[in-house]
């Protein structure tokens, strides 16, 4: 399905969405954190969206917001997207999980925990996944300092 | 839950394991914890991190030059992948067309590189099962493309021989030669592992009907690779997304329908037919020209986001680059295969016991610093 009929379509579920492809050769949707969950297993149970493949599942710092960004491919229609989430909140960033839509998002999410502190509701055993427990911050945000272990060109 | 003798006071109940971070079947420093009730296992919990360096982290401060080497540090028996995968994602973010000299002695070399894993792969996942010989079988025909890559470029393991815009230096003189030889020594030393392994009646049983992922549950754990086509799911990103001189070849795509741990292993030694196939179609057709085009000595992506998949030895590797415009990216994830095939080692081994869960384990063929990058 061709980027412009995938917009149309899921235009009509939440009318408030943001697409772009500027910058990126996959079409982008950016949501509100609100209605992530709702869209996500819309665009997997929709029989002419069906992503039912999560390929990436990356953590973001865009400096004043954090996120996470969605690499989603349909196996049946073989179509790409991209779904962003942005989070205004850095002290307690929160979002719904998609580890009930896709099982590949357990262990991706707990990466994200571990090195954005992105917590996850209802995600069935959110804990660090890498680091140890007692570990202080989240390494991956750009305002994460650590004198000892970081070599600073 | 406890479960009680019949006419005993006896009764068991769960209890905890720990296999790792140094156990010989996972293969580098991976710990599992254990619930296991007698000798079956109830669940399988991986602890990661033994080997964590944060490359992602290390990439924010580095050049895209500099990012290359640290990728082979990731799936080091997927090297030249790795290598080919950011290679790919700085060319077409700069739109640069790098010669067909260049994309087919990639590929070539990508295939060499798949044989060489899965040799080793197959020596190891024999080991696991106590046939000790399959290891010194395995060996000996990755010596033969190690010897290849050092001479080509110098290293036998982290190649490094990719660089933004084309290849180090040439190909050495003996290469076409040294290829052939290879290709028809292996030919010869390819039905030798199956005569050894594949129809061995102890290595069938251990294998038929068990640890099986259905073609769904893989799409969902987001599996890629031998793992996923042994489920029947097609994901080889070789088919779907070619890159490098893939355009120019015909190869089937190993696919297997029954997601046992006996149909990932055919579909490997499938793969390293089909990886043969691919070098004779290419090694006598390598065109004249550059084994390079120049690049600017500072590489300054364009403002954006950029993805490129590759298929590595284990799956689907995808890099993720984040560019602002500078001479750093702003962010760079690896999908790395091999994290999503260990998140689905839980679901596959529960139900089976400590034994199964090493043949199991053998089969998702598990590069440990791969997983935790």
């Amino acid at each position: 399905m061709t980027n412009q009929s995938l917009q149309e379509i899921i235009s009509s579920w939440i009318p408030e969405l943001e697409f772009t492809e500027e910058g990126s050769q996959f079409l982008n949707i950016t949501v509100q954190p609100e209605q992530l969950h709702q869209l996500m297993s819309q665009l997997k149970t929709n029989s002419e969206t069906n992503f039912d493949y999560l390929f990436c599942l990356s953590g973001m710092d865009w400096g004043k917001e954090l996120g996470v960004v969605y690499h989603l491919e349909s196996t049946t229609h073989r179509h790409t997207i991209v779904v962003k989430v942005k989070l205004s909140d850095r002290e307690n960033p929160t979002l719904d999980t998609v580890s009930d839509i896709w099982f590949t998002a357990d262990f991706h999410e707990r990466e994200v925990f571990d090195f954005f502190g992105i917590k996850f509701n209802n995600h069935p055993n959110l804990k660090r996944l890498f680091l140890t427990e007692d570990w202080d911050g989240f390494p991956l945000r750009k305002d994460y300092v650590d004198e000892i272990n970081m070599v600073i060109k | 839950m406890d479960t009680t003798i019949e006419n005993s006071n006896l009764k068991s109940e769960d209890y905890f394991i720990n296999m790792g971070p140094q156990h010989p079947a996972t293969h580098g420093v991976l710990r599992l914890l254990l619930t296991i009730d007698g000798e079956i296992i109830k669940k399988v919990e991986p602890d990661l991190g033994y080997i964590h360096r944060s490359i992602e982290k290390m990439c924010e401060r580095d050049s895209y030059q500099q990012i290359v080497h640290l990728t082979d540090r990731m799936d080091y028996l997927s090297s030249h992948i790795n290598n080919e995968a950011v290679c790919l994602t700085v060319e077409n973010a700069l739109e640069i067309e790098v010669p067909e000299r260049v994309k087919v002695i990639r590929t070539i070399l990508d295939e060499l590189t798949r044989i060489a894993s899965h040799t080793l792969w197959w020596g190891v996942m024999g080991m696991d099962v106590g046939a000790l010989t399959t290891y010194f079988y395995g060996f000996r025909d990755r010596e033969m493309i190690n010897d290849i890559f050092e001479e080509t470029c110098g290293a036998r393991l982290t190649m490094n021989y990719n660089i933004p815009g084309g290849l180090m230096f040439d190909i050495h003189p003996n290469f076409v030669k040294r290829v052939k030889e290879f290709i028809a020594h292996f030919k010869t030393k390819l039905p030798e592992y199956d005569t050894l392994l594949t129809g061995n009646v102890i290595f069938q049983k251990r294998m038929k009907g068990v640890g099986i992922l259905t073609k769904e549950d893989a799409i969902s754990f987001g599996a890629s690779g031998p793992v996923a086509r042994g489920s029947g799911y097609s994901c080889d990103v070789r088919k779907h997304h070619p890159y490098s001189a893939l355009d120019k070849v015909t190869f089937n795509e190993a696919l297997r329908t029954e997601g046992d741990s006996f149909a990932r292993y055919a579909v490997r030694i499938q793969e390293m037919w089909e990886s043969m196939s691919i070098i004779e179609q290419l090694i006598d057709n390598i065109p004249e020209g550059d084994y390079k085009v120049a690049t600017n000595a500072v590489i300054k992506l364009p403002k954006g986001e950029f993805y490129e998949r590759v298929e590595t030895a284990r799956g689907e590797l995808g890099v993720y680059v984040v560019s602002t415009g500078t001479k750093n990216p702003y962010r760079v994830k690896f999908r790395s295969p091999g994290f999503s095939n260990l998140s689905l080692l839980n679901h596959i081994s529960v139900g089976g016991k400590i034994g199964d869960l090493v043949a199991t384990m053998a089969t998702l063929d598990l590069v440990i610093p791969d997983i935790d990058r």
